[in-house]
């Protein structure tokens, strides 16, 4: 199927999603379905980087992080609708992922791993003594009660944009798979002195999957702030973005795009389950304990455990 | 921001005992990582997990925290020959570590504190001891007991670990295994075997090194996740698996880091031990000691 | 006559630490050549390549390609110029099917020199050519684990050709082989230092060596101690001392 083709299909799932949740009628579905929509965004994105190139990002908090904050400042700053935000914010994000590549991905890929998690200590201590953005004591952020769009109600629009960038992100995951970028990733993956040696700019491969995927994060993060209303760095550097950014791929599988799709529907439908039922502690202790169990024992993810032993082997 | 020689030499002494605690809290990396190549990220979850049970021996016996994680050696030591093996199986043996090996130990990182989290909840905890609040005074200098102790604590737990290294049939057969595991077969030992003492004896560090630290500063289940850029810029800096390296390398991030608490405040440390790390690897991987 | 010279290294050495790999080594690869190299298990044939190719940095010493210095250059960009090797340890990509592992050269290497570019169909047809030439045609679609030893090593021989290059390094590309297939590859080499081809091979199968090589180096413990007409130099003492035997 060609990229055109899926780009349709996928814009005609969106509308129907879309669809399916306003025919429901309820503000919780709304709700509850951009916190999914998000982490498919941040999954997907997340496996750009770890999935098609191997190198393991740790701080996905971080450039979610960036992305949410950078709506904090132009919302006090400017009048800028929130479809502009998100590129701002994925583009902060993008240059602070490139710095970091820059910094780290001549070295072996642990150091860029360690790295990342060292990055999101750092901007949460920068960003909680950052008054100009409330520091500790947090941000808020009043959400208008209807969006300029056919006047619906604000949290359905936020729905929509992340649906849109949902829409936007799987696309780009899907061409850059079948693409001679993708075939690139995966020798990076596979073996990357084979690849140099096979005429494979590795460092150059490298640091535009880190780019893409901090920008697609930052972009998850910037409506957050209308989201929530009230932003502290403890929920935008939240645990949970970080935990769920490496197990949703590894759960769902990372050999293709649909892998980061399921883990991020399965994982996120179980949290928002939880949450309501037990304390959210205990469900983010849930998914650490799946992301280890899924490691050890399927490290293919659910994926991996449907496809025969094909030409595609573990990713 | 007065420069007075009082507060720089304070600073720097400060810098000094904190470092002592640094390389206490490295070594057990120094081993995983710097000998084996495990990179272990989750080693300041073992280390928290240390200072709870050094806070539960205080607070629940009425033990001294330092003895308490001295009892505590010998479960840490099989923790960490359960954890290793696990590792071993599921990605040493399949080649696996690079992704899924790292994604384990960040899922045991990240389990530890959410486990923490619900038993102790987010408040801070410390202990009590008779060192903690008085201290020394040499001339100008203090000489804080809450930091003393725990370098010295620091200071015997390497040269010890360093002695044995040296000294001892296993310890040696460590340090070749770190270079040569072909060899070391050839000789008769099995390298599996060897490995998994010597991250026993890594995650057995970590017992004492948290008891040390929730001497020095009160403790909350997050508390890791700051300490793992320190740790890896230490070990990184100090040569990967040389001993006295991380202690030259841990006293040198002390002491800056005391300096910039002491003229800039406190809150820019995690920024200090991330520079310090970035700088370490852009500049010298191979570190001040290394090969 | 100008000198033809193709590969220039000048003076190259490296270290390991403590240890000399590598000692002012001088080497001249004239275009066209078929040059065999060989030498102990050891004595830094391989650390050689990996100085040529970029895959290591060298401490002292230079390397020149068609008159331009490879210096600060990496892999990739030496791939690209025309420089192209095996790997004596097989490195497949392990979760590309074989006829995917030869693309990778072809769309990273070919098709970004000047003046090339391959359609998708052409591409897809000279991976097949290439495993055909190897004799690995009938396994295009399964993946290197299902490979033997010796597949292993065609492929990486066909990875190291699908490039184009200039200059092919083959390390020990042949380790294994029957003597119908050492003579399939050495009739496949030949044929292509035909079409223009230089050729480095490194081998310990003498035979192979000796049928092939137009000139013959000889590397003892990092350094060059023979470099000249093949008949001549397994002659040399101090080479039938140190790598011969009797």
């Amino acid at each position: 199927m060609s990229g055109a083709k899926f780009v349709v299909l996928l814009l005609i799932a969106a509308a129907a999603v879309f669809a399916a949740a306003w025919s429901i009628g309820n503000a919780y579905v709304f709700f509850a379905g951009y916190v999914v929509l998000q982490y498919i965004a941040l999954a997907t994105a997340w496996n750009i980087l770890g999935g098609y190139t191997g190198y393991v990002n740790f701080g996905t908090a971080a450039f979610f992080a960036l992305g949410a904050y950078t709506t904090v400042v132009l919302h006090k700053l400017t009048s800028l609708p929130l479809p502009i935000m998100m590129p701002i914010g994925g583009i902060v994000a993008g240059i602070v992922g490139l710095g970091t590549g820059y910094l780290t991905l001549r070295l072996r890929g642990a150091f860029f791993s360690i790295a990342t998690l060292a990055l999101a200590v750092v901007l949460q201590t920068l960003i909680t003594n950052w008054d100009f953005v409330g520091g500790s004591r947090g941000a808020y952020i009043v959400r208008p009660a209807k969006a300029w769009l056919f006047d619906m109600d604000y949290i359905n629009y936020l729905f929509l944009l992340m649906l849109a960038l949902v829409v936007i992100v799987l696309a780009t995951a899907r061409a850059i798979e079948r693409s001679r970028l993708g075939y690139g990733f995966a020798t990076i993956r596979d073996d990357e002195v084979a690849a140099e040696a096979s005429g494979v700019p590795t460092l150059r491969l490298k640091l535009l999957a880190t780019t893409l995927s901090g920008a697609f994060m930052g972009m998850a993060g910037a409506p957050l702030p209308y989201y929530v209303t009230y932003l502290d760095p403890a929920s935008g550097f939240s645990l949970a973005y970080a935990v769920n950014g490496v197990a949703m791929p590894l759960v769902g599988g990372t050999s293709s795009w649909l892998g980061p799709v399921i883990g991020a529907i399965l994982l996120g439908t179980l949290q928002q389950v939880a949450t309501v039922t037990i304390s959210s502690a205990l469900n983010l202790l849930i998914v650490g304990l799946m992301l280890v169990g899924f490691v050890i024992v399927a490290p293919n993810g659910i994926l991996g455990l449907f496809q025969p032993r094909a030409k595609r082997a573990p990713a | 921001m007065e420069m007075s020689l009082d507060l720089l030499g304070n600073a720097v002494v400060s810098g000094l005992l904190l470092g002592g605690f640094y390389a206490a809290v490295t070594i057990g990396v120094s081993i995983s990582f710097g000998m084996l190549d495990i990179v272990n990220i989750a080693h300041p979850a073992f280390i928290i997990l240390g200072s709870y049970i050094a806070y539960i021996g205080n607070t629940v016996f009425g033990i001294d925290p330092i003895l308490t994680s001295v009892i505590a050696l010998p479960a840490f030591y099989l923790l960490g020959m359960a954890v290793y093996q696990i590792y071993y199986l599921a990605f040493e043996r399949r080649g696996q570590e690079a992704l899924r090996g790292l994604a384990f130990f960040f899922g045991l990182l990240f389990i530890t504190e959410v486990t923490l989290v619900l038993v102790f909840g987010v408040d801070y905890r410390l202990v009590d001891a008779p060192y903690i609040g008085a201290s020394l005074h040499l001339g100008a200098v203090d000489l804080p007991l809450r930091l003393l102790v725990p370098c010295l604590v620091a200071l015997v737990l390497i040269g010890g670990l360093q002695a044995f290294m040296t000294r001892t049939f296993i310890g040696r057969a460590i340090l070749a295994v770190s270079q040569d595991q072909l060899a070391l077969r050839l000789m008769g030992a099995n390298p599996i075997r060897i490995k998994r003492i010597a991250f026993a004896i890594s995650i057995a560090t970590a017992s004492l090194a948290g008891a040390v630290l929730i001497v020095i500063q009160p403790v909350e289940p997050s508390i890791g996740r700051d300490y793992i850029g320190r740790v890896f810029a230490i070990c990184v800096l100090g040569g990967m698996g040389s001993f006295p390296g991380t202690l030259v390398a841990a006293m040198t991030l002390g002491i800056v880091e005391s300096l910039t608490a002491t003229f800039y405040g406190p809150s820019w440390a995690p920024a200090v031990a991330f520079g310090f790390l970035l700088i370490t690897l852009a500049v010298r991987p191979a570190g001040i000691f290394g090969r | 006559m100008t000198t033809d010279a193709l590969l220039e290294v000048s003076d190259l050495g490296k270290r390991f630490g403590g240890f000399v790999a590598l000692d002012a080594i001088e080497l001249i690869v004239r275009n066209g050549e078929r040059v065999g190299l060989i030498g102990p298990n050891g004595s830094g044939k391989s650390t050689l390549v990996n100085c040529m190719c970029g895959t290591m940095r060298h401490e002292m010493g230079s390397v020149r390609f068609a008159g331009q210095d490879l210096d600060g250059l990496s892999a990739h960009e030496r791939t690209r110029l025309g420089i192209a090797r095996s790997f004596q340890l097989p490195r497949p990509f392990n979760t590309l099917s074989l006829a995917e592992n030869l693309r990778i050269p072809l769309l990273y290497a070919v098709n970004t020199r000047r003046g090339t570019h391959l359609t998708a169909h052409a591409i897809g047809e000279r991976c097949s050519e290439l495993l055909h030439m190897v004799g690995l045609a009938d396994k295009a679609t399964d993946l290197p684990r299902d490979l033997t030893q010796i597949e292993m090593r065609k492929l990486e021989l066909a990875r190291a050709m699908a490039a184009a290059p200039r200059l092919l390094i083959a390390d020990e590309a042949m380790a294994g082989l029957s003597h119908t297939e050492v003579d399939d590859i050495l009739a496949l080499l030949i044929r292509l230092n035909e079409q223009g081809v230089t050729i480095i091979l490194i081998e310990h199968i003498m035979r192979a060596v000796m049928h092939f090589s137009q000139r013959l180096v000889v590397l003892v413990a990092g350094r060059k101690i023979a470099d000249g007409d093949p008949a001549d130099v397994v002659r040399d003492q101090d080479v039938v001392k140190a790598y011969l035997g009797e």
